[in-house]
């Protein structure tokens, strides 16, 4: 319990509704993860540097030409996916083969190449977008829930629901899906299993898009913006199950509720030592995570 | 229908196959034969794309497809079916069906091709929404065979399709296999057994360290001095 507060219905909702909202972000983010590896195999390392560029982006365009976050969110999450393709052809293709180290050290340089670019282009001070479409706060009820945080995790939902619609309800989704499990079989039904990987690494970056442009209406953008979402990723990603998206679904809504609710009972200073205890504890009883089949 | 000449495939820097030549005739059923470690498995992932030859010519119907990627190769309706079934196990029966017929050439025709499926092997159809991997060994071989004929083959090459098999799932295959051939597909099947093999086969080949030392009709190679001492070794 944090000191000098009282622990009231309103403050135990309150504190569930915004863990929640904060979950379906970790959730999408976790999600780009999980897809890539299930896909190929490879950690991004990366993952947060792709939301970190994908903030950035919406903070460009907004000096550049004055466009709001809502209006430019497309485009980045465009950005983003062509940025995820182009980092499958022009890095990830030629380490396929190569021993874990390098393919660690690859996305890891990459990592550390955007963020040092973003530091060069936007200096390392945190930014924001002033005055954005999406502001205020709904009170419901005397639960107040910040409408930039409630469409931000809107945001991520309708996203998840559109990734998981498409991975098992098209004919390309399943070819994806194909080529995670078996890549050799799957090239010989037809399936071009290099497109595949190209795809899943601009979706999967796309994914992290979504969650970074919801972020820019009400979160500081800076370099090191990435680093935690990505660990938090990591930790949902291997929580819910190397691979599978809706094990990456549980674990980030789990992990935005104990977070938010480790803060309100013990102190918010906690609340990631909480969530790396709890994920110590899960993969000591179930090392492939909740929904893994690794 | 199916020519290749003078095949050589490396891994990195150690050669497996040493200048093997075969063809397959139109409507034929034909047996690769071996030991472990001959290298019948790697000419069939040569022949169908997943590992490209060194040197050497593959052609097939008249054309030359020699290091050609798999997914043009399945689209001239050459179907490889690999060793140890590797059906998709998280996905359920009838979506491995239907991947299956995905290459432009199989794509339309799929609706039909899967009744076609279903009518070979009931099984299958019974169990459509069950996932691959919860299915047992036999059933996975007919799903691994009903997934390669959803390509709609006109050369089928089959690895190992009895490997692991119970003694009644292994006859249901072979029978399933003769029946495929009698509706005019063309078969190259690897297969450890001798008997079993010639018994399928017109005719076989019989490789040993990645080199052919042998070819014939299955009558002459089930008879032949050769064949005993590299089986059986005397």
């Amino acid at each position: 319990m944090a000191p000098g507060a009282t622990l009231t219905t309103e403050i135990v909702i309150q504190t569930i509704v915004s863990g929640l909202l904060m979950g379906f972000i970790y959730a999408l983010v976790a999600a780009g993860l999980s897809l890539i590896f299930g896909l190929m195999e490879i950690v991004n390392f990366a993952h947060g540097e792709f939301m970190m560029v994908s903030m950035y982006s919406v903070f460009g365009l907004y000096l550049a030409f004055g466009l709001d976050p809502l209006v430019s969110a497309p485009l980045c999450v465009m950005f983003l996916f062509a940025l995820g393709v182009a980092t499958h052809y022009g890095i990830i293709r030629h380490i396929l083969n190569a021993p874990m180290l390098v393919q660690i050290t690859a996305t890891f340089g990459l990592a550390i190449f955007l963020r040092s670019l973003a530091q060069f282009l936007w200096t390392p001070d945190y930014q924001s977008i002033p005055d954005p479409i999406v502001s205020g706060r709904l009170d419901l009820a005397g639960i107040f829930i910040g409408v930039p945080q409630l469409v931000a995790s809107a945001g991520c939902l309708l996203a998840f629901g559109v990734l998981y619609l498409f991975i098992n309800r098209t004919e390309t989704g399943m070819a994806l899906q194909a080529t995670a499990q078996d890549r050799e079989a799957a090239s010989l039904m037809g399936i071009r299993t290099d497109r595949m990987y190209a795809l899943g690494w601009g979706i999967g970056a796309a994914c992290v898009a979504v969650a970074g442009v919801m972020l820019t209406n009400y979160y500081y953008i800076f370099p090191e913006v990435g680093f935690i979402f990505a660990l938090i990723a990591y930790v949902a990603v291997a929580l819910g199950g190397f691979g599978s998206i809706v094990g990456a679904l549980f674990a980030g809504v789990l992990i935005g509720l104990v977070e938010a609710l480790g803060g309100l009972l013990l102190d918010p200073a906690y609340k990631y030592a909480i969530i790396f205890a709890m994920y110590l504890a899960i993969v000591i009883v179930r090392p492939k995570g909740l929904f893994g089949r690794f | 229908m199916l020519e290749v000449e003078d095949l050589e495939v490396c891994y990195g820097d150690y050669q497996v196959i040493r200048g093997v030549s075969l063809h397959v005739a139109e409507g034929e059923i034909v047996s690769v034969l071996g030991p472990n470690g001959a290298g019948k498995s790697t000419v069939l992932n040569a022949i169908s794309g997943l590992r490209p030859p060194r040197a050497g010519r593959i052609e097939f119907e008249g054309e030359p497809i020699g290091g050609r990627p798999p997914h043009e190769i399945v689209r001239r309706r050459l179907v490889h079916i690999m060793e140890r079934r590797r059906v998709f196990p998280y996905l359920t029966v009838r979506q491995n069906l239907w991947l299956g017929g995905y290459n432009p050439a199989a794509r339309d025709a799929r609706e039909e091709t899967l009744r076609h499926v279903y009518a070979l092997f009931p099984r299958l159809a019974e169990r459509e929404d069950q996932l691959a991997h919860s299915m047992s060994g036999g059933e996975q071989q007919m799903l691994a065979l009903g997934r390669g004929l959803m390509a709609r083959p006109r050369l089928l090459l089959v690895d190992e399709p009895l490997l692991g098999l119970s003694p009644a799932a292994a006859r249901h295959t072979f029978e399933v296999l003769r029946r495929i051939n009698e509706t005019g597909v063309a078969i190259l099947f690897i297969e450890q057994n001798v008997q079993t093999a010639l018994g399928l086969a017109e005719r076989g080949y019989v490789l040993e360290s990645g080199r052919l030392v042998l070819e014939g009709r299955s009558g002459e190679l089930l008879g032949s001095d050769a064949v005993k001492q590299i089986f059986l070794g005397g």
